[in-house]
């Protein structure tokens, strides 16, 4: 599979899932990232969108895609329906995040999530010197049109996971320029985490 | 619709079965036979027979969904669907429409003529459920000698049809598209159904269902339930933009009669129904969707895993089958582990919007054939 044109946290994503796996995208958007998983990794995946129209294009690509929000999507499942859920920029969108992570690793063994990072240099820098609501590249909102309601950082996560017994199995910073290894909650722009239960051990 | 992008001219054929001592057990008890069903098909079943999706019509429906019969200027009811490159594209599938069983358009009802008496069944006729027009669908796919339906479709009541087809026979669907439907009838759909029934039988008409020789008809009755129906089936919305307050000549009458052009559209669907209509057969069919009920485990019984896939579809505006009773259908199939679709489809046209706001949900339904079929 020709991975060059994917974007990047898609093909982190992709790296992270095993073949065969039961995939759960909340917020899958138009459905690139499932259909790549479908079809590069033979995943039995399913998606939850809340837009009408990206639950078409959904359609079109041949994927099973629930039109509804993520905060009342999970509780039917029973539990480890999937092997992956996966919250890629939807997290912060959301309104009871603790409730859909918590849910989200009832129903799967593992959680990928990803999210801007509102500690990045420049959003610091904004705040500071101009004092004004920072826009990154991967925070390109004003603070009158944003459709997110959570703003967190990497280290905020990291101690989200510590005081909820939340094991982290990977974690991966993206900057401007690809993958950021040092002080990432200054310079990433991006992070995606896959989590656990703190019992459950990779594969 | 033009022609061109129609499936042309097409013909209602007849299949008779449940012959003396074969008779159909309904879920009553009742024996019913001989049986008639009425049914038309469009397109062609390929050689593996695996190409056929069953359409399934609502309270008022019939066997002809697509195409135009000789002579007739209006197509099928479902003609926005079902044509060549249309939703239900019958290039690539063979679509068959069958008329229930209890209805009034070529298959057996209370209007048919008993054998054993030579006269209409009237109320003789058995109280049947959805799961008995469903069984007698199943004889008939059987005689046409198709093991496994690559879909079963319908909106409304023909959605009540094609869930029933799940619980029935899971084995013999590859997929099943309810749309505008619910697992069961709700309180208040029932209570449209009996207001209904009740104004049907308040016609001295009705006779205790024995007009059938009757020089006078109970037609005041049923076009008094159909013009509560059509309420039930538009929205606030839609019959604000379709009517608004506009009145049908220039000032009030300071009479009872039809002064806003909401209450002429009511009379005239009311007047026009009865005309296609049996008012028996419209007390049999509400009472069968009444009953009908799948919910709890009955839908999907075995804990064995089932290879079906579903394409659940909903209307904003409808608040005669709202969405969360479409949500309710999918909540079952999450528990179960079932392959699920579900859109809830932006519309004003309320219930109606299935048979109206076709270019949404026919691309769905293309797509999602599409990848049933092709695996």
């Amino acid at each position: 599979m020709d991975l060059s044109k994917t974007q990047i946290d898609h093909r982190l994503i992709y790296e992270i899932i095993q073949p065969g796996a039961r995939v759960l995208d909340l917020g899958c958007g138009t459905g690139e990232l499932l259909q790549l998983l479908a079809e590069g990794k033979d995943c039995k995946v399913q998606g939850i969108e809340l837009d009408e129209q990206a639950i078409y294009q959904c359609v079109e690509k041949g994927l099973s895609v629930f039109h509804g929000d993520i905060d009342s999507g999970l509780s039917e499942y029973p539990d480890k329906s999937f092997d992956y859920v996966i919250l890629n920029q939807s997290m912060q969108q959301v309104k009871r995040v603790d409730y859909v992570i918590t849910e989200s690793l009832r129903v799967a063994d593992k959680a990928i999530i990803g999210f801007p990072n509102f500690t990045y240099l420049s959003s610091r820098l904004m705040l500071f010197f101009r004092g004004k609501a920072p826009i990154t590249p991967s925070l390109p909102y004003h603070w009158y049109d944003t459709p997110n309601i959570h703003f967190l950082s990497i280290a905020d996560f990291r101690y989200y996971c510590r005081v909820k017994n939340i094991r982290t199995l990977k974690a991966y910073f993206l900057g401007k320029k690809g993958l950021v290894r040092f002080w990432p909650n200054l310079f990433a722009l991006n992070a995606i985490f896959l989590i656990s239960h703190d019992k459950l051990q990779e594969n | 619709m033009t022609k061109e992008k129609s499936v042309g001219i097409v013909k209602t054929e007849y299949f008779t079965f449940a012959e003396h001592q074969h008779e159909l057990k309904l879920e009553s008890g009742a024996l019913l036979g001989p049986i008639t069903l009425a049914y038309e098909t469009y397109g062609q079943l390929n050689q593996e027979k695996s190409n056929a999706i069953l359409v399934l019509h609502a309270l008022s429906g019939d066997a002809h969904a697509a195409g135009f019969h000789s002579g007739d200027k209006e197509p099928g009811w479902w003609d926005d669907l079902i044509g060549p490159n249309k939703g239900l594209d019958t290039n690539k599938y063979f679509v068959i429409c069958p008329n229930i069983i209890a209805g009034c358009k070529g298959s057996t009802g209370p209007c048919s003529l008993n054998p054993k008496t030579g006269k209409p069944y009237g109320l003789s006729f058995p109280v049947i459920t959805i799961a008995d027009i469903v069984k007698a669908q199943k004889h008939l796919i059987d005689y046409l000698g198709i093991k496994k339906l690559l879909s079963v479709i319908g909106g409304s009541m023909g959605g009540m049809q094609a869930l029933q087809w799940v619980a029935s026979f899971p084995q013999c669907v590859c997929s099943v598209i309810p749309i505008a439907t619910a697992l069961k009838h709700s309180p208040q759909q029932i209570a449209f159904d009996e207001v209904g029934r009740q104004a049907v039988m308040a016609d001295p008409a009705w006779a205790d269902g024995n007009y059938y020789d009757q020089k006078e008809k109970p037609l005041k009755g049923l076009a008094v339930a159909r013009m509560l129906g059509h309420v039930t089936y538009m929205s606030d919305k839609s019959m604000e933009e379709k009517f608004s307050r506009r009145l049908k000549d220039k000032n009030y009458s300071f009479k009872f009669s039809a002064d806003f052009e909401v209450e002429g559209y009511l009379r005239y669907r009311g007047d026009i129904f009865v005309k296609r209509f049996d008012a028996n057969s419209y007390l049999y069919i509400t009472k069968a969707m009444d009953y009908f009920d799948l919910s709890g485990n009955k839908l999907i019984h075995s804990d064995k895993h089932l290879d079906v896939r579903f394409l659940v579809i909903a209307f904003k505006s409808d608040w005669l089958y709202p969405a969360y009773q479409s949500q309710d259908i999918v909540r079952h199939l999450k528990i179960k582990g079932i392959d699920a679709t579900y859109c809830e489809i932006k519309s004003t046209y309320g219930h109606d919007a299935f048979l109206l706001e076709v270019e949404e949900e026919a691309h769905l339904i293309k797509h999602f054939l599409h990848k049933t079929f092709k695996g």
